[in-house]
């Protein structure tokens, strides 16, 4: 077969879709690969009493339920924080905010703040709530610290459901009678609830799989006791991979409980975004408006 | 209508307006809040940090070629700290990019809807990744294949982290390039179809070009994270603090110094402000990525057909 001038265009095109599709493959296959050969490696020490039990014999043996409640604690912690002050955040950006100098700094500050640095994050909150405020290596600490690293997650998804609010729903209330306050209460917030829902997820995947951020601020590497209240220092799954993976003499012979953890981590991590995912494909699909 | 009718229904009025003027204020506070949290992080780091530069100068600090916090005395130079971030970030770029790149290109315009509504999920669902996890991959399966086929001393090295970096930095390239090639005006993709160029011919001389700055911002993006990122260096990047000759070697980024020593440094030792300093150093870093970001993708920003 001869190539005119169409025929080589049409087959550099080929070539060149058929690289791109490549690259796709690349990166799908090493999540793909990751998964399965953590799946592949965990499954075997997961079971009731890896998920319920505490660690023994020095953590070469035992479970690994404190670490679990402790980065359910943290994570509810830092949704704590980060919901109320995101929402309320995301309310101003979308529903009062207009174009101007003031925007222009609000936006600066949220833009940098997800550019900041976990690590970074962790000093902050060492410097100010453990150090400054006293409030010691504890939950407490380090839920504020997760709730801000969060904070431009949950300020994001926010304001883009209540941005996909038709304007004609505030235009309808307004027209009735009803303040910007009532609107915003009675008719925007509730349409854009589940769309905050799920970004509020994705975030709350975030703060459960962060490391550095809780290292200074609230890990402890053992403990054979849930914490107590919210000035205990809390075990955690990230951390506890951590520790085990690179400390301590019996490295080697841990490797099953660290992909056990690796796996329960995932699990909830990727668990939680999938759900969120899912949601808002759903969402999008049977839109009311 | 005299003045006096108004006045009821007036003050009813004004006292609506008062209310209303303060919710607006209290969300504007809430608006605020992530501002007053950037300045409290600057203040907070500095607070601690500025103490180092009573002993060490700032040039001994930064182009110091020894790292030595614990040694009698100690040596706080962190030149091979920073060199070791640059390298790290340069070396994941260079494979993240065209991967995360390619990634947006497939999803934007050859992927069928069908592909493209299971693929993006999957590449959120990379981004959403621990980074612990991350680092555990690269130490325990990546780095005793490495030190087996390249027959080389140890596999954590600058290779192994910037490779696990990029596959953090992939879905932020990926996600922002999509949206920027989303973003080129409709029209102009048809017209050049309408003319006879390929599909490929008008991805390359029309989408890319009108995309490029959000491409852009995508990779400085991308590369922010990864200069950020600290399980990943900490446990694969070797940790040796040394200014390298290969990729091979080991180093230790600004991040991985900060979470390795911070945990068994006095406080409020000079060790413990050097550690802050450090903090200054890569949030300033980071901090100017991201500023070069936003001004890319709002000097640049595509208005319609007529900007390009």
């Amino acid at each position: 077969m001869s190539l005119d001038g169409l025929g080589m265009r049409k087959l550099r095109e080929k070539v060149a879709f058929g690289l791109l599709r490549l690259a796709m493959l690349v990166v799908v296959g090493t999540l793909g690969g990751i998964l399965l050969h953590v799946v592949l490696q965990g499954a075997g020490v997961l079971g009731w009493r890896f998920l319920t039990d505490v660690p023994r014999e020095a953590m070469t043996q035992g479970g690994i339920f404190p670490a679990i409640v402790g980065t359910l604690y943290l994570t509810a912690g830092a949704l704590l924080v980060a919901l109320p002050l995101g929402v309320a955040a995301a309310i101003y950006l979308s529903e009062y905010a207009r174009e101007g100098k003031t925007l222009a700094v609000v936006r600066l500050g949220i833009g940098n703040l997800a550019g900041v640095p976990s690590v970074v994050f962790g000093l902050f909150g060492l410097g100010l709530f453990v150090v400054f405020f006293k409030m010691g290596v504890s939950l407490l600490a380090g839920s504020l610290t997760l709730g801000l690293l969060i904070l431009p997650t949950v300020i994001g998804a926010s304001e883009e459901a209540l941005r996909q609010v038709p304007s004609t729903f505030r235009e309808a209330s307004l027209a009735l009678g009803a303040t910007r306050w009532q609107t915003i209460r009675k008719v925007v917030l509730p349409a854009a609830l589940p769309g905050i829902l799920t970004g509020s997820i994705l975030g709350l995947g975030r703060a459960a799989g962060e490391t550095a951020p809780i290292m200074f601020t609230a890990a402890t590497f053992y403990s054979l006791r849930l914490p107590e209240s919210p000035f205990s220092q809390v075990m955690a799954l990230p951390y506890h991979i951590y520790v085990l993976a690179t400390a301590g003499t019996h490295i080697e012979q841990t490797r099953p409980l660290q992909y056990g953890t690796v796996l329960v981590l995932i699990s909830l991590v990727l668990g939680l975004s999938l759900f969120a995912i899912i949601i808002r494909t759903r969402m999008r699909r049977t839109k009311k408006w | 209508m005299g003045p006096a009718a108004l006045s009821e229904p007036n003050r009813l009025h004004g006292s609506k307006t008062r209310r209303e003027k303060w919710i607006q204020r209290f969300f504007l506070a809430a608006g605020g809040f992530s501002v007053l949290a950037m300045l409290l992080i600057v203040v907070f780091l500095f607070k601690e940090g500025i103490w180092l530069f009573a002993t060490v100068s700032i040039p001994d600090f930064l182009f110091g070629q020894a790292w030595y916090p614990t040694y009698e005395p100690a040596d706080f130079g962190i030149a091979p700290l920073i060199v070791g971030s640059l390298v790290v970030t340069a070396v994941s770029s260079l494979i993240a990019v065209p991967l995360g790149v390619a990634v947006a290109l497939y999803l934007a315009e050859v992927a069928t809807h069908r592909v493209r509504e299971w693929m993006k999920p999957a590449v959120e669902l990379l981004a959403s990744l621990p980074s612990v996890v991350l680092g555990f991959v690269g130490m325990v399966v990546l780095a005793p294949l490495m030190q087996e086929w390249l027959d080389i001393p140890s596999g954590l090295n600058i290779l192994n982290a910037s490779l696990m970096l990029a596959i953090m930095a992939i879905p932020t390239i990926t996600s922002i390039s999509e949206d920027a090639l989303h973003a080129v005006p409709r029209e102009l993709k048809e017209a050049s179809l309408a003319l006879g160029a390929t599909r490929w011919e008008t991805l390359t001389r029309v989408l890319l070009p009108g995309a490029l700055s959000g491409i852009g911002t995508a990779v400085i993006l991308g590369m922010s994270r990864a200069m950020g990122e600290t399980m990943v260096v900490l446990m694969v990047a070797g940790g040796a603090a040394q200014i390298p000759s290969s990729i091979f070697d080991s180093v230790r980024p600004l991040p991985a110094t900060i979470a390795a020593e911070m945990g068994e440094t006095p406080f409020g030792s000079e060790h413990y402000y050097a550690l802050f300093a450090i903090g200054m150093v890569l949030f300033l870093i980071t901090l100017g990525f991201n500023l070069v970001a936003a001004h890319i993708s709002r000097r640049y920003q595509q208005k319609g057909a007529s900007t390009l």
